[in-house]
């Protein structure tokens, strides 16, 4: 049996003072099931994330929605989490457990600056053999696996900046997007260091933000008020938690669960027409794209080069302007299923990929430490 | 702000012991004779149970480092510094700061070794010939 989105919706993004992390996450899966066609009554599987050091956020989620689902699942890998989510509530729902499972994630970190890089806490359990070297987390073990890509294959500056210019060009043809004047490779170049190779412009935005994604069996989908846009392959796969811990510095998880997606999808990298990768510096975007096979390994500098993920380019990616330009509120990844999902639907307008028929979802979570992959294709 | 300083525990408390003690002290695996970082009380190479600590050389090279700029507030005050990822002779990556030597002289691969100070003591490693 195939299964499907049949809803997204973001929540307010940006800067959201006036509300709490649940109203946002209740309002976007409020606009995600009217979007699938559904009520929050027809819910019977529930999965989030993060919650904000709460305890159970998934307990919290469906008490809050008024759920009491049979199936649940507050699997926490970081920014992939959602992602990750998505191909569980798959096989969840293949299995006959649930037949719409609703995931939600929202976060105020803009507004509540909890991602001010003081608070990086006590120096206990195995994380303190880094915390006290003043490794801003979570940029600096970035900025390690950037200066070893170009150690072993000559990467530069300027490769990792053509993603911020291409991912801003996207932005600027998105009215949500955070920040959407142009800038140049020359702009990203000369803002100012964060952690070396890495510049501000390498970097994700802060801000507020959220969303919700509906998935529902293959009977579900067929009549309801969206076309349906079917799960053709998922995976998932984590190796580390702290950046000394990572096999290596140059080959994400993204690796394992890319070729399981592609495997159960039967389809192939260069099969993909429009591709949502979780950029939360510019060298994620490089590591992901070789990791997922779309170049080999040393080639991601070259393949983005002369802006081709920009709009008009030969490989349209991150077209709601990502991380780096439209939205991140902490764990970016649901984003990547929600523009995969309605550039699939055409909804797109301006920023419409022509034609799109298959889309490759990423999410990576921790210090390139997690990553969940989704291969999504319309009828 | 005072800055994180580590919290020994029961499987950490030996390395800890040994810095402040002048030595760098590492768990090997008395079964597939590797050696395991951070301490623990298994071995993640093979699983076996029985390790025990060795003093190794604290020579290495830099694997990666950056230069932070924008640092944790409580750090901010010792920016710019380089952070690295040192790949001991025995094969073990540690994270450490790198000291005695200009930030933009670093490189890759670069050789180093362990120099342990500071208030607490820390393994830092510095350029050697
Ligand atoms: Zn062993």
């Amino acid at each position: 049996m195939r299964v499907a989105i049949a809803g997204v919706a973001e929540s307010d993004l940006g800067e959201v003072p006036g509300k709490t992390v649940l109203q946002m996450q209740g309002e976007a899966a409020l606009a995600a099931l009217a979007d699938a066609g559904l009520q929050l009554r027809d819910v019977d599987g529930i999965a989030t994330a993060g919650g904000e050091g709460i305890y159970a956020p998934g307990m919290l989620m469906a008490e809050y929605l008024g759920v009491q689902p049979r199936y649940t699942d507050s699997t926490n890998i970081g920014g992939a989490s959602f992602v990750a989510h998505a191909g569980h509530a798959t096989e969840a729902i293949r299995s006959g457990q649930c037949n719409v499972v609703l995931i939600t994630y929202a976060s105020r970190q803009r507004s509540q600056r909890t991602r001010a890089l003081g608070s990086i806490g006590a120096a206990s359990g195995p994380l303190q053999f880094e915390r006290v070297w003043g490794l801003p987390a979570p940029v600096g073990a970035y900025a390690l696996a950037a200066n070893r890509h170009m150690h072993e294959y000559g990467t530069r500056p300027e490769h990792l900046a053509e993603v911020a210019v291409a991912t801003r060009k996207w932005a600027g043809l998105n009215p949500r997007a955070f920040l959407r004047d142009p800038i140049t490779i020359a702009d990203v170049l000369a803002s100012r260091w964060i952690a070396e190779p890495l510049h501000l412009l390498d970097c994700c935005l802060v801000t507020d933000g959220g969303g919700a994604v509906v998935i529902v069996s293959e009977e579900r989908a067929r009549d309801l008020a969206q076309p349906p846009i079917w799960i053709l392959g998922h995976g998932e796969a984590h190796t580390h938690l702290g950046i000394a811990s990572m096999p290596d510095l140059t080959t994400t998880p993204a690796a394992l669960s890319g070729r399981r997606a592609f495997e159960t999808a039967g389809l192939r990298p260069e099969e993909i027409d429009v591709v949502e990768v979780y950029d939360s510096f510019t060298i994620t975007v490089l590591l992901t794209l070789e990791a997922l096979g779309f170049c080999g390994p040393g080639e991601s500098g070259a393949f983005v080069s002369g802006q081709r993920t920009a709009p008009g380019g030969e490989f349209p990616m991150n077209t709601n302007g990502g991380g780096l330009s439209y939205c991140h509120p902490g764990m970016y990844g649901i984003f990547t299923m929600i523009e995969a999902a309605r550039q699939l639907r055409g909804e797109c307008g301006p920023r419409q990929v022509e034609g799109a028929r298959l889309a490759l979802a990423n999410g990576t979570g921790g210090v390139l430490s997690s990553a969940a992959t989704l291969v999504l294709g319309r009828d | 702000m005072e800055k994180p300083y580590p919290v020994p525990d029961a499987e950490t408390a030996p390395f800890w012991d040994a810095v402040a003690a002048g030595r760098l002290d590492l768990q090997r695996c008395r079964s597939c004779r590797r050696h395991v970082f951070y301490p623990r009380s298994l071995c993640p190479h093979c699983g076996g149970l029985d390790l025990e600590w060795v003093t190794v050389s604290g020579r290495g090279t830099v694997y990666s480092f950056t230069v932070v700029h924008r640092a944790p507030a409580e750090f901010q005050a010792e920016a710019p510094y380089v952070v690295a990822l040192v790949e001991l002779e025995e094969g073990v990556r540690i994270l450490t700061r790198l000291v005695d030597v200009e930030p933009a002289a670093v490189r890759v691969a670069m050789p180093v070794e362990v120099t342990l100070r500071g208030e607490p003591r820390l393994p830092y490693f510095r350029p050697r010939p």
